[in-house]
């Protein structure tokens, strides 16, 4: 109520002459100005964000086939007939379940791998640290068209050189990429080139524990591993939340890798049909523009459910030393 | 791997000195974290050589791991040379362009590399690859014991063939016309914001500031398909605009890294500026951007190796212009139509990397202090 009667009394001094009341007006204008050099992005997270999630949820619940050049006149209300569709559709069910298999593999070496990399390239008595970083942060910048060629070749059944490299071992190589179950594991491998900002994040958490921490663990008689697990896990576990989350949510929308590697028809046998794979499909190569919507939503639903729930586990695992707001 | 051998002097009676210990620990640890290296980046070393390698040095299952061979190629003028084999007289005919295989051979006493031209029982004839015209050289011995001598052998044709049938130059025009100019809205833009954001009073900022926060983990395609809608209708689907104005729009990660920066540069000094009557951009262009100028050249390397790398948009937007496409669609497009050659594909691979590994280098500082920002701004 307060608030109601100071507003109105400004608003009232406001009208009753420029020249009084500076201190507000000063704070008035500070405000304008802020609003003008953040309009940039306000314009843009209507025009790029808000609008077109409204719109790609209206065109849900429509039948939508855009041609070349053509604009919304194929549009056909059909209530609730995608929705219907996509529980019905077997091509969601597989792909969904690839998508979630592929998740439950490389989302444990996906989180592990950059944690295990910042703790061997934070080691104290490592030489040459920078050289090494720079080296590990590498492959995060390579074009993901030429990762996926690159991986194409190494991991070739014949002549590969990871094949060739389990040849001299006497172990039969498996056939990688052109094999519907090692077509995972194969991904996972190439997925291990892509943590390099996650590795810097984790990396950057570690520097920043301070050293009277491990002194004190030292102290206390702990070895490297008790040390590892109660100080620098917790210490880092913001940077793990924060990586897990967007690993989860960029697997969610895992295509570039499949598209390439599987071709458009998904090979081998469709086992890189991924969800977002055959949300494309719909939409950009049989242009169902609106059930490819009703695809997008469902997985925006189900990233947003998962980001949730993980920022509700995270009081049980995510340690934050003395944050302020 | 924290192994913590201190350097203090402690009064055990120690099998190694102290620093003899450390130096223990830090070499083992280095060289562990060398031999994982070389295995994470093994690829890189499959590509650089499968790259030079032709066709015949590929498709051999025996051949050597580097681009070696042992095929000469005759490059010399057509000749007819006479020699006695089996006290007849015969001759032979060598063309420009004929290939003969390399061998290690040994004569009086010394190893020569030649190639051998007539294959024979008890007596080979040979030409030294060095002089050729100098004619045959016999030799005799069985042919068939002999060593193939290999030799680097690189094939540089690979990358001038791909960049002629690809039409490299005119995807490079297009991927740094799409890189530079949408660099250049995502510089404004993200200053101008993270201005904004980082020195004014704004109704609602911590909320604004979470959905910013937001818009980084939302799934793309649940805008993507409107926004492919308006683009078409519109009439930029098949141009560069799509992949360029909206960059002209601020970004979540440059905003926070810029904001962290800015909110770091004391604020006495640009409200000292205020008072002597600058206004709030000039303020921004005289006082705050000469001290930003590192993070500013971070944000610059982020744009323009994610619009080089980017492969989404251009797929989306420019499948049906070939005229158009960054190198990342072509490259794409060409190794899926026109190439099943690993040589040509791992050529093409070094293509697309060479710009973004170089500018990765040259400024790594700005890019590996770069990645850490924004996770902290949340």
């Amino acid at each position: 109520m307060a608030a109601i009667i100071e507003s109105i009394s400004k608003w009232r001094a406001r009208r009753a002459g420029r020249g009084r009341g500076k201190a507000s007006g000063l704070s008035r204008r500070e405000t304008r100005w802020g609003l003008l050099f953040i309009s940039p992005w306000i314009i843009g997270l209507l025009a790029f964000y808000l609008l077109p999630m409204g719109a790609s949820l209206f065109f849900s619940f429509t039948r939508f086939q855009l041609g070349a050049g053509s604009g919304t006149e194929g549009l056909q209300f059909i209530g609730f007939s995608n929705y219907i569709q996509l529980f019905r559709d077997p091509q969601v069910r597989k792909s969904l379940l690839i998508t979630l298999r592929f998740m439950i593999i490389a989302l444990p070496i996906g989180v592990l791998w950059p944690v295990l990399l910042a703790v061997m390239l934070n080691a104290k008595n490592l030489w040459i640290k920078q050289f090494l970083r720079t080296l590990y942060y590498l492959p995060f910048i390579v074009p993901v068209v030429s990762v996926a060629y690159i991986w194409r070749g190494f991991l070739n059944t014949q002549t590969g050189w990871l094949n060739r490299f389990l040849e001299l071992l006497s172990i039969p190589g498996p056939e990688w990429l052109n094999s519907t179950s090692w077509i995972y594991p194969a991904l996972v491998l190439v997925g291990l080139w892509g943590v390099g900002d996650a590795l810097i994040r984790t990396l950057a958490g570690l520097q920043n524990v301070p050293n009277e921490l491990y002194e004190a663990a030292r102290v206390d008689g702990a070895g490297w591993f008790r040390t590892f697990w109660s100080i620098s896990i917790p210490m880092v576990s913001p940077m793990i939340f924060y990586n897990t989350l967007l690993l989860v949510i960029g697997l969610f929308q895992y295509f570039t890798l499949a598209w390439i590697l599987g071709g458009p028809n998904s090979n081998p046998d469709e086992a890189t049909l991924f969800y977002n794979v055959y949300l494309y499909k719909q939409a950009f190569v049989y242009s169902n523009m609106g059930y490819g919507s009703t695809l997008a939503w469902v997985l925006f639903i189900l990233a947003l459910t998962v980001t949730i729930i993980m920022f509700g586990t995270q009081k049980y695992w995510v340690y934050y030393a003395a944050e302020e707001g | 791997m924290t192994n913590q051998s201190s350097p203090s002097h402690e009064t055990r009676t120690p099998v190694l000195s102290g620093r003899m210990r450390f130096l223990l620990a830090a070499s083992s640890v280095t060289l562990f974290a060398f031999m994982l290296l070389s295995a994470y980046l093994s690829p890189f070393a499959y590509m650089i050589v499968t790259a030079f390698k032709n066709r015949a040095q590929i498709t051999d299952p025996k051949e050597p791991l580097l681009p070696l061979s042992a095929t000469y190629t005759y490059t010399g003028e057509e000749v007819t040379y006479e020699y006695v084999f089996a006290e007849k007289e015969q001759e032979v005919t060598i063309q420009p362009g004929d290939e003969f295989d390399y061998y290690e051979v040994e004569k009086d006493g010394e190893t020569r590399q030649w190639a051998l031209v007539v294959p024979r029982r008890g007596t080979s004839f040979f030409i030294n690859p060095e002089n050729p015209d100098a004619g045959l050289i016999e030799w005799e011995g069985e042919w068939r014991t002999l060593q193939p001598a290999y030799r680097l052998n690189l094939q540089l044709d690979n990358f001038s063939r791909a960049w002629a049938e690809i039409d490299f130059l005119q995807k490079i025009r297009n991927t740094l016309i799409i890189a530079i100019v949408g660099d250049i809205g995502t510089l404004v833009s993200c200053t101008l914001v993270a201005y904004g954001f980082s020195r004014f009073r704004i109704p609602g900022k911590n909320i604004l500031l979470i959905i910013l926060t937001g818009t980084i983990i939302l799934p793309g395609q649940v805008t993507l398909i409107p926004t492919y809608a308006l683009f078409s209708r519109i009439g930029w689907v098949g141009t560069f605009l799509p992949l360029i104005v909206p960059h002209f729009f601020a970004n979540a990660y440059n905003v926070f890294l810029l904001r962290q920066y800015f909110m770091s540069i004391p604020k006495d000094v640009d409200e000292a500026a205020m008072l002597d009557g600058a206004g709030p951009l000039r303020t921004l262009i005289s006082v705050i951007l000469p001290q930003a100028v590192p993070v500013l050249i971070a944000v610059v390397l982020f744009h323009f190796v994610f619009a080089w790398n980017d492969y989404f948009a251009p797929l989306v937007y420019l499948a049906s212009v070939p005229d158009l496409q960054p190198i990342s669609i072509a490259i794409q497009y060409y190794n899926q139509t026109y190439t099943f050659e690993p040589n040509m594909i791992q050529a093409t691979a070094i293509m697309g990397l060479v710009l973004p590994v170089t500018i990765f280098f040259l400024g790594q500082r700005a890019f590996m202090h770069g990645v850490v920002a924004p996770s902290v701004g949340k």
